[in-house]
């Protein structure tokens, strides 16, 4: 990858999102480096109380009220945040061949929602399934965010999501770049999305695995590297980007956001819940090679880390295995701390949210650290307050799931 | 149920199941589709929520009874006259 034709370079030109703390891409931005949360106090059904990433946008402002009705929330998602996309790529959209662009969409789950909304209404018919509702198969079927995407947009290329747990949001990306070089289509809409706040299961079962935040301060219950986390906030969201190829972005002055330089994904092979800090060194690795980058080429890492006891000790230790004591004055920081998890569109909205420091130079922090665990210690994690660099000129984008799979993006400034 | 309450239920689901669509001026004898964007989904609906809100069940080689209001009422009206309002 590090010795592209022009042709073969995929750039971003394109992001639209949906976040817990901002609807565009500038409001997102501004809450990152104002340090503020978008956590909030929820409940759900059988579950009760709980904390969640909750978003906020306008529903109506795509959609009909009977496709919001008809579809899911992840679908809704998906078109907000790629409406957004379109308009923020200012592309003719009007004449655009719409059977050469590919929608590519990544999710943790999904399903899961719309199957309990089902099986709580059925109840109320003493479980008799001629009331189970037509709908439920087109809901559920795994393409639907991708497919509610094209339908509204009446877009004719392929789509289709992409399961990868919490890994998904750069699944997603790294499916439009190769799409793109393959030639399959001409523009890529990808990114991911996660509707998971509406399903009671998510939370009972990282309830259940001791692995669900509990804070009596909202703003604070996400709080990756301090000694006292004690669990993920779930969080819903979307982001979409609008990937095309270096040639085609130049040729109609597009604005570009960076080029994805490199990207990996591999597997653990080892657990079903905890990860590999070997195998995520691998990943990162994998990624720097391809890119033709060393790791001293890399300003900032977003991690992963999810605010869990084991999972961002060993995302830890995996970037120390990559960085070593880090001389280089790469900085670490962390998006989850602010909106929780967003599942499948974590990887996704946290990249977004460092795109523009190529622009500002400044490096979002990782907020909630009091007291710093000892096991993150890295060199170079910026906590609770943004730092401005004289210049960021890579990002590397961590997004790693449950069943070892892990995922990581470079993007580049242009 | 009364002819007229018949049609006040009708209207009910179709607002539901059409929220955007405006049923002020929904013609007795001209054919749902032909006033109204709905589909087969849309009617499905349509059966479903009577199924679900009256207990009234219709025979799939019967939908086609359900095409305008005039037709639904009429084709609803016996099945539905010992249903309470």
């Amino acid at each position: 990858m590090a010795e592209q034709r022009d042709e073969q370079r995929i750039v971003i030109t394109g992001v639209g999102l949906t976040a817990p703390n901002g609807n565009s891409l500038p409001e997102f931005r501004q809450a990152l480096l104002e340090g503020r949360s978008g956590v909030t106090a929820y409940e759900t059904r059988y579950f009760g109380p709980t904390l969640a990433g909750v978003c906020n946008f306008d529903e109506l402002r795509y959609q009909k009220r009977k496709e919001v009705r008809r579809g899911t929330r992840a679908g809704g998602i998906g078109i907000f945040c790629s409406h957004e996309a379109i308009n923020d790529s200012c592309l003719d959209w009007a004449n655009i061949d719409r059977s050469r662009v590919g929608i590519y969409v990544g999710v943790t789950e999904h399903g899961n929602v719309e199957t309990e909304n089902e099986i709580y209404l059925l109840k109320g018919f003493d479980y008799d399934t001629q009331y189970w509702s037509h709908h439920h198969n087109p809901r559920t079927v795994a393409n639907n965010p991708a497919g509610e995407i094209s339908l509204n947009l009446g877009i004719t290329g392929p789509h289709y999501t992409l399961g990868a747990a919490c890994a998904a949001g750069n699944a997603g990306i790294i499916q439009g770049v190769q799409m793109l070089r393959l030639g399959d289509c001409d523009l890529a809409l990808c990114g991911g999305v996660s509707e998971s706040i509406h399903t009671f299961g998510i939370f009972a079962s990282f309830h259940s695995q001791g692995a669900l935040a509990k804070h009596a301060e909202p703003a604070k219950a996400s709080r990756p590297f301090d000694i006292d986390r004690n669990g993920i906030v779930v969080a819903e969201g979307g982001c979409m980007f609008i990937l095309e190829r270096l040639t085609d972005a130049r040729r109609r002055g597009a604005k570009i956001y960076g080029e994805v330089a490199g990207y990996a994904m591999n597997s653990d092979a080892t657990d079903f819940v905890l990860p590999d800090p070997g195998r995520q060194a691998e990943c990162i690795q994998l990624a720097l090679r391809r890119a033709g980058m060393t790791r001293e080429a890399i300003s900032i890492v977003n991690t992963h880390a999810t605010s869990t006891s084991s999972g961002d000790a060993q995302e830890c230790e995996a970037l120390r295995r990559v960085w070593g004591d880090n001389g280089h004055h790469t900085l670490f920081n962390n998006t989850k701390s602010f909106i929780g998890h967003a599942m499948g569109a974590a990887g996704a909205l946290e990249l977004a949210g460092n795109l523009p420091a190529f622009q500002d130079g400044v490096c979002h922090a990782t907020i909630n650290v009091d007291r710093l665990d000892p096991q993150c210690e890295l060199p170079g994690l910026v906590i609770n307050q943004p730092r401005q660099t004289a210049r960021i000129d890579a990002i590397l984008n961590n997004s790693f799931g449950m069943l070892g799979i892990n995922s990581v993006v470079i993007v580049r400034r242009m | 149920m009364t002819a007229a309450d018949i049609r006040v239920a009708i209207l009910d689901i179709l607002h539901d199941i059409a929220p955007d669509e405006d049923l002020s001026g929904l013609k007795e004898d001209v054919p749902f589709r032909e006033q109204l964007e709905l589909d087969s989904m849309d009617f499905l609906d349509i059966v479903m929520e009577l199924r679900k809100r009256y207990r009234v069940q219709i025979p799939e080689n019967e939908y086609t009874e359900l095409a305008s209001m005039g037709s639904t009422v009429r084709y609803l009206e016996p099945r539905m006259k010992d249903i309470a309002k």
